[in-house]
């Protein structure tokens, strides 16, 4: 292994190729203001078949018990941040309540077969590619966005950037990556037969994006 | 047989599924134009490829560097590094890794240096079951089949015979030709393999050497299942895809995906830079990166070839290749298919083993207008071409150079030249083939397998001209 190592950095350092300019950033700014960047992530995302809502600050909670028993989907799952508390603090009776406070090993085959939807927050939203950023950690774990069949994301309205590039410049990620970070643009898909898209392949099969203001 | 009958044999074969060429016909004319769409502004498409052509130019220069800086950066995340001349030594680092870790069921993603280096076959001749998670990946690996499109591996194979396949492979599945159907059938299957997997196999389309990051482009949700779901986590990808900071991430992606598949960007985005922490309630315990050489860097040594390792691997040459529309991807024979497969596997491999793929374009320049990163394909192929029957003794990066010289059609072009040289000798030939003309051969090699043999004129052009009083004719 050592050899191979040695061996191939050798081979590349043998030969430096000419040197170019360095690559310019890549920054561009539309200058879109908020309800635009509202209005752009949210026709992206529904392209994608993302569902968006708009609610206030106060009404998530309400949003969810009222609407998720009407879809027939009641097991809920939530981490132990803020979100997750406040939602075990406020979930209608219809709904059962789930949490996410044990490692992965302990009860994959419920995770897997027994939950029908997952609620996160979001780092932040990019308008331009209709994309929500997530950077899982211990309270919202990872597999909490990708293993139930919905995936419900709060996103504040403030936090919706114009790009990816504009949003690791503000929020200088270079300081200090977390163990994973994603963007999610849409429920999952494939179009592996025919070219054909097909949604719900092996992520969630439905995203909704619950936009806070 | 050698390499030019056998590349000629299964061009013939190709030629002959009518089911096949239809598939690719339709599948390909839709990626076209999903990709045109993405792609409003010319000059900024433009700018975005000369940007993206800097990155990588740029990564490449410093590549060395960036290679040890990377591992220094993964290391401190805890993300161990191996690195692989071979693909030998890749297998045996892989199949290391799962015994220690007495994994028997391996969930991959796809991921397409696994496949230059036989992954699946190795491990699965060693006992451990694999898995290819990403749906086209996972309808040719029933099938038993190679993957025939970088991007789109099961693209040759139509509804119908997705169907089958699955209701051959899973009877108690009820057969459908529905798209949306099979879809679910292939979730529920792959489903409990992902909850039993003991470790995930991925490849990575960039890493980050800034920051020591392994970045994941995907729609399915696969890569990541595959990546966070069993215990231990491996990626194996080229040393070519480092590139020097996370500013640099932005622009490839966004051509990536644009060029691939006509999206604004993929579902999933996924940049991996540690292994689970001790906080942490799920991810893989451990991760693992293999670096694989298998010639990359010979190809770097050539000032010009090297432009070949640009790539990102987002096929849009292979989609708009009018070769590879009429042929489909297996017919190449090589891992990577179309433009950038005959660029960069006679590289690989060397001119005398798959130096004939050069003959497989018609040098349209199609794939060199739409490549992301600007990669001088046509100009690449030529080189090849040319490399492929070039008789000097020089020494050259090059394997096998000069392998597919034919001493007869190396005797025609010097003759011709000598012709086209001296205006005396080319008159005397002209006159003589033109009154000669009946005795012209009706057989000229493997021109006159599908066409009539030309037959020259009465009179040259030149005499013509004379008898209609041009000067100087």
């Amino acid at each position: 292994m050592r050899e191979s190592r040695e061996s191939i950095l050798r081979r590349l350092r043998a030969n430096r190729p000419q040197a170019a300019a360095a690559p310019p950033v890549y920054r561009h700014s539309t200058g879109w203001n908020r309800e635009r960047r509202i209005g752009e992530f949210t026709e992206r995302m529904q392209a994608v078949r993302g569902e968006v809502h708009r609610l206030g600050r106060g009404q998530w909670v309400d949003w969810i018990n009222r609407e998720m028993p009407t879809r027939g989907l009641h097991r809920a799952l939530v981490g132990s941040s803020a979100i997750g508390r406040r939602f075990a603090a406020g979930a209608a009776k219809e709904i059962e309540l789930n949490r996410y406070d044990r490692t992965i090993e302990s009860w994959k085959a419920q995770l897997f077969h027994d939950i029908d939807f997952g609620i996160t927050g979001s780092l932040a939203g990019l308008a331009e590619s209709g994309s929500l950023v997530l950077w899982p950690d211990a309270e919202e774990p990872r597999l909490l966005s990708l293993v139930p069949p919905l995936h419900i994301v709060l996103l504040e309205a403030e936090r919706l950037f114009e790009n990816f590039a504009q949003l690791i410049d503000v929020q200088r990620w270079t300081d200090g990556m977390p163990t994973n970070a994603l963007l999610i643009s849409g429920p999952s898909k494939t179009a592996d037969i025919e070219q054909t898209l097909a949604y719900g392949i092996h992520g969630p099969k439905a995203l909704i994006t619950l936009i806070l203001e | 047989m050698n390499q030019t009958a056998a590349f000629h044999r299964r061009i013939d074969e190709a030629l002959r599924n009518d089911q096949l060429r239809q598939n690719f016909r339709s599948a390909l004319s839709g990626i076209q134009s999903r990709r045109e769409a993405q792609f409003p502004d010319d000059a900024q498409l433009q700018a975005l490829r000369e940007q993206s052509r800097q990155v990588r130019a740029n990564a490449l220069i410093k590549q060395p560097e960036l290679l040890e800086q990377l591992e220094e950066k993964l290391l401190a995340n805890g993300i161990r590094v191996h690195w692989a001349e071979t693909p030998e030594q890749a297998n045996a680092t892989i199949h290391g890794l799962l015994k220690a870790a007495h994994a028997r069921l391996v969930v991959k993603g796809k991921s397409m240096v696994s496949e230059e280096t036989g992954l699946n076959h190795y491990l699965e001749q060693r006992g451990i079951e694999v898995v290819e998670s990403d749906l086209g990946e996972f309808i040719i690996q029933l099938a038993g089949e190679a993957p025939s499109h970088i991007v789109a591996p099961a693209i040759h194979k139509n509804r119908r015979e997705v169907a089958e396949l699955l209701h051959k492979h899973y009877p108690e599945i009820p057969y459908t030709e529905d798209i949306d159907q099979l879809t679910q059938s292939a979730r529920q299957i792959l489903r409990e393999k992902f909850a039993q997997a003991d470790a995930g196999i991925s490849g990575v389309n960039f890493m980050v050497a800034e920051t020591g990051t392994l970045c994941l482009v995907e729609n399915e949700g696969n890569g990541r299942l595959s990546t966070t779901t069993p215990r231990l986590h491996i990626a194996i990808t080229g040393i070519e895809k480092v590139v020097e900071k996370l500013s640099d991430v932005p622009p490839l992606l966004e051509i990536l995906t644009k060029s691939a598949t006509g999206q604004a960007i993929t579902t999933y985005f996924n940049m991996i830079s540690r292994p689970r922490q001790p906080d942490e309630l799920d991810g893989p315990e451990a991760v693992h990166l293999v670096l694989l050489d298998n010639g990359r860097s010979r190809i770097r040594v050539d000032e010009e070839l090297l432009d070949t390792l640009r790539c990102i691997r987002c096929g849009s040459c292979i989609n708009y290749c009018p070769v590879y529309v009429q042929l489909g991807g297996h017919a190449y024979g090589t891992v990577y298919p179309g433009p950038i497969g005959i660029a960069l596997e006679p590289q690989r491999i060397g001119l005398d083993q798959v130096g004939s793929l050069t003959s497989a374009c018609t040098l349209c320049g199609a794939c060199g207008q739409v490549c992301p990163v600007e990669i001088p394909l046509p100009r690449l192929i030529n080189r090849l071409r040319a490399e492929a029957v070039d008789a000097r003794r020089t020494t050259s990066s090059l394997i096998g150079r000069g392998s597919l010289r034919k001493p007869n059609e190396a005797g025609l072009w010097k003759l011709w030249r000598l012709l086209y040289s001296h205006p005396r000798l080319y008159r005397l030939f002209s006159f003589a083939a033109t009154r000669l003309r009946r005795l012209t051969p009706r057989r000229l090699g493997g021109w006159t397998d599908y066409r009539s043999a030309p037959m020259p004129a009465r009179q040259s052009l030149r005499e013509l001209a004379r008898e209609e009083g041009f000067p100087h004719a």
